[in-house]
Formats: C-alpha cells, structure tokens, sequence
C-alpha cells in the first residue's frame, strides 16, 4: 500500500510535534521565587515580572547593557519582605550560557567582597548576594540593614539556587 | 496643554530668546565674578541629615535647601531668593516642572523629601500648585522616589512620560535622535533638574545633564561610547536647552561605583545639594565629589577605571557651549 506524499508530510509534521512535547525536549521553565513562608522569615510580596532582553533597559537601564553584552535572555524580578522588617529585591538573569553568568559575577567581585560557596559561586556584602549557577545569575538586594539580614539574606539565596 | 503648533513655534522663537535672557539669571548681579562671567555653583552641606544608621532627618532638607538657594543667589531672605526662581519661570502662572531620577529603583532614588521641599517653597513664593509637576520617565520610577501619581487639575502634579505620551516628530541634535516627551514640550514653560548624584557603569557619572535621559522615550539608544557625545547632543536640544534652567541636585545619599542602579555596599552620604545655572559646571563639581570618594575608599579614579564623563567636556566644546567645565571659570561655593 503506498501512501500519499501529502499524507506522508502532515505525518512527519505530527511526528515532530509529538516529539519536542516530550519531556527532557523542552526547554525547562523555571519558577525561580521561593514562596511566601518557604524561606523561614520571607515573604513575596506582589507578583514577579519578567523583562525580556530588548526590554530590560525598562528595568535597569543604563545597567542593562552589561547584561546584554554578556547574553542575558531574560531577567525576572520579586520583592521580598523578611519578618516585616528587611525589604529585598531578588534578580534572576537567565544567561545565554554558563559563559555569560561567569562573565556577571566576575563584574561583581571586588577586594571587600565576601566569596560564597553557593550555586557555581558567589559575593556577598552586608546587604547583597551576588551568585551563579549555570546560566543564572542571581542578584539579592536588601534596602535595609539589621545584624541579622546577612544571614536571612543567604538563607533566600539557598532558597533560590535551590529552584534553579 | 500646548498644540503642536504652539509647541514648535516657542521651540523655535520665545523659548530660545528667553533662555538666552535668563541665563545665569538667579546668580546675576549679586557678585562681580560671576559677572565677569564664571559660573556659580554651591555644594550646601549638613553633615547631620543621616543619623549614623543612615536614615533621613527629613526636617533638616529644607533649611538645607533654604541655605543652598540663599548662597546661590545671594539673598538674606529665601522668600526673596524663591521669587527670584519663579520670576526666572516667567511669572506665577507659568508652569514648572521638577524632573526627578528614580531610574535606580529604591534607595538611590531622588528624595521625596527634597522635592516636597522645593515645591513647597515654590508655592510659597506664588506659583499654585496645579502648575508644578513632578515628573520622570514612568510611573515606576516616580514611585521609586516614593511618589504617589496624581493627575488631578488644581492639586500638586506627579505623573510620567507614560501618562503624556511623546512628540510624534523626533527632536535631532548631533547624533541626539529622540522622542521628547510632552511634559517636557508641552507642559513646562522651565523644568528645574532633581538629579541624584550617582556613578554611572557607562558614562561614569550621572547627575544633571545625564538627568535628560529620562526625558526621551528611547534612553537606551543614547549609550553607545560612554554616552558621549549622546549626553552634550541631548542637552542641546532647543527645548531642553532652554526649558531645563536650573537644577538642585541631590547628593544627600549616592553611589560611588556600581551605578546607576543601587548598590548599598558603595552607599554613601554626602549630606549635600549641588545648585546651579550653569550644567556643565555642575556635572564638573559633581564629578569630583564622585572622585573624591573613591579616593578614599581606595578605588580606582574614573580615567583609570576607563570611564571618565567624557561628556561634560563634549558639553564644554564651542559646538556645543553648554557651559564650562573649566575650575578657573567655575566659582565654586561650599556652605
């Protein structure tokens, strides 16, 4: 029994959308924000939002072009709130490649950092965690300093790296 | 709101006319060496406005302004010194608009605090609130500053380029090709600039003249070479030029790297406003105060860092004669 080329095609086309629907052939989308009270002391407040490379400069222009220069994708944002107190902003550049969140943190290190072991690396201040894994790059703001917030800080970032 | 037609006719004529008039206005008359010509510009300071865990006496940021704006014109009574800003407007019933940067997002924000205070005085000395605005690139940044958006005919206005919307037509100077926004072109009869000093990745340094980056709908166009010669075209923009004539900077918190975007670990507090007429001059002074700093917190120095602002003294070139960049041309006033 011979087929139709017509018939053969639209098979083929069927063939292939089955097949990059299978697990492990998609890109893997990630949800990178612990949620409210998964982190002992955080909570998320609002909703996240995500800038797509052309578009970031709406979110850190003047600070974007790094980050596209290095291959940035796509950058998700969250705000943060520990025990009513620390208010914090968590960035989550997804990268190109490993490559490009390497280039990232190399930017980020200074003489007074504080190297981290977290994720494939990272810096830390007072009120701020820098780290990557793979092709991500993490950023963790606190606007306020209290005794206590570089360790809630990093307590986050593990509950980051832990969904990357 | 002005029509098109309006607007271009002014950007044309009245407003080139009336810049040239009011230039060094506020300072004018009240010392023989600005009036042989060098540009005044005062660094108000109050080494008390943050407590030693950095937060802000915001009572104190007026009497700080009163001190700034007094020093810089010359007058006792900053009653006087404010009519003098209102009259440089046009008169009472002209609309002025404060251009804030909250591009950096909270913490790095200009401070509420001080535009409350300068609008405040503005009032005071006859302008009715309907006709200030405050305003910057979005509702965003507004916000970053702590600023609730408000439209409301007759009351204090506080709203973005997103509400007014662009000039259809692109405003063109040097490599300067933009969308001006309509507060800027249609609203304001002068813009006072409310930059907060920063440094800047790119251009090295962001204060007043890089502050007219929030006034075009596409900043991101205007960074290639360290926003240079970007920053100096955009200021030469007639209306721009014109409009924007005086600018109280705010240098009461900043970053000395990392910037524009907040940094806490390069945080600091210079406790001062930075006041002038003259852009260029400013962004000169404001540049060593960035300098200094770094200095002393062991960095490189911006040249050595390979991001010198090129652009103020692109601004300072005789294409563009925005105003001096030269110390012995700038009478620097510390209070």
């Amino acid at each position: 029994m011979r087929f139709p080329n017509s018939l053969k095609i639209v098979t083929a086309i069927i063939a292939m959308v089955v097949f990059l629907n299978l697990p492990g052939c998609k890109k893997r989308s990630v949800n990178p924000f612990p949620g409210s009270g998964e982190i002992a002391g955080w909570n998320k407040t609002g909703d996240s939002r995500v800038f797509q490379a052309k578009d970031l400069w709406q979110y850190i222009d003047g600070d974007a072009e790094q980050y596209v220069k290095a291959g940035v994708v796509s950058t998700s944002t969250a705000d943060y709130n520990y025990q009513a107190r620390i208010e914090a902003v968590v960035d989550v550049h997804t990268m190109g490649s490993a490559e490009g969140s390497r280039k990232i943190l190399e930017g980020a290190q200074a003489r007074d950092a504080h190297s981290i072991q977290i994720g494939d690396g990272g810096v830390a201040y007072a009120q701020s965690v820098t780290f990557r894994k793979g092709m991500y790059v993490v950023r963790i703001v606190a606007y306020q300093s209290y005794p206590d917030g570089p360790d809630a800080l990093m307590a986050l970032a593990h509950g980051v790296e832990a969904k990357l | 709101m002005e029509s098109r037609r309006e607007f271009l006719k002014e950007a044309a004529t009245g407003a080139l006319l009336l810049a040239a008039q009011s230039k060094g206005m506020l300072a004018k008359g009240v010392d023989a060496k600005t009036d042989a010509g060098k540009s005044r510009v005062v660094i108000a300071r109050d080494p008390a406005l943050h407590s030693p865990e950095g937060k802000l006496d915001e009572g104190r940021v007026i009497t700080l302004l009163d001190r700034a704006i007094t020093t810089y014109t010359g007058l006792n009574k900053p009653a006087a010194a404010w009519k003098r800003v209102v009259a440089m407007a046009g008169g009472p019933d002209k609309v002025i608009g404060l251009k804030t940067n909250g591009l950096g997002g909270r913490g790095i924000s200009t401070h509420s605090a001080l535009v409350f205070a300068i609008a405040h005085k503005l009032e005071e000395a006859g302008i009715k609130p309907g006709n200030l605005i405050i305003w910057d690139r979005n509702a965003r940044d507004l916000q970053a500053c702590g600023f609730t958006i408000s439209t409301e005919p007759g009351r204090l206005r506080c709203f973005g380029s997103d509400v007014s919307g662009f000039e259809d037509e692109q405003a063109v100077w040097g490599t300067a090709k933009v969308r001006l926004s309509k507060i800027l072109t249609r609203e304001c009869a002068m813009v006072i600039g409310v930059p907060i000093l920063k440094d800047h990745i790119m251009s090295g340094v962001t204060f007043a003249m890089k502050n007219m980056y929030g006034v075009v709908e596409r900043p991101q166009d205007l960074h290639a070479g360290g926003c240079n010669p970007a920053v100096a075209d955009l200021n030469c923009i007639p209306v721009v030029r014109d409009k924007v004539r005086f600018t109280i900077g705010d240098a009461m918190t900043s970053v000395y790297d990392g910037g524009p975007t907040f940094r806490p670990e390069r945080l600091w507090y210079p406790n001062a406003l930075i006041v002038g007429e003259d852009r260029v001059a400013i962004d000169s002074v404001a540049w060593q105060v960035i300098e200094r700093k770094r200095a002393e917190a062991g960095m490189k120095t911006l040249e050595a860092a390979n991001r010198p602002p090129r652009y103020i003294a692109t601004a300072a070139d005789a294409a563009h004669g925005l105003g001096t960049n030269d110390p012995g041309k700038i009478q620097l006033m510390e209070v």
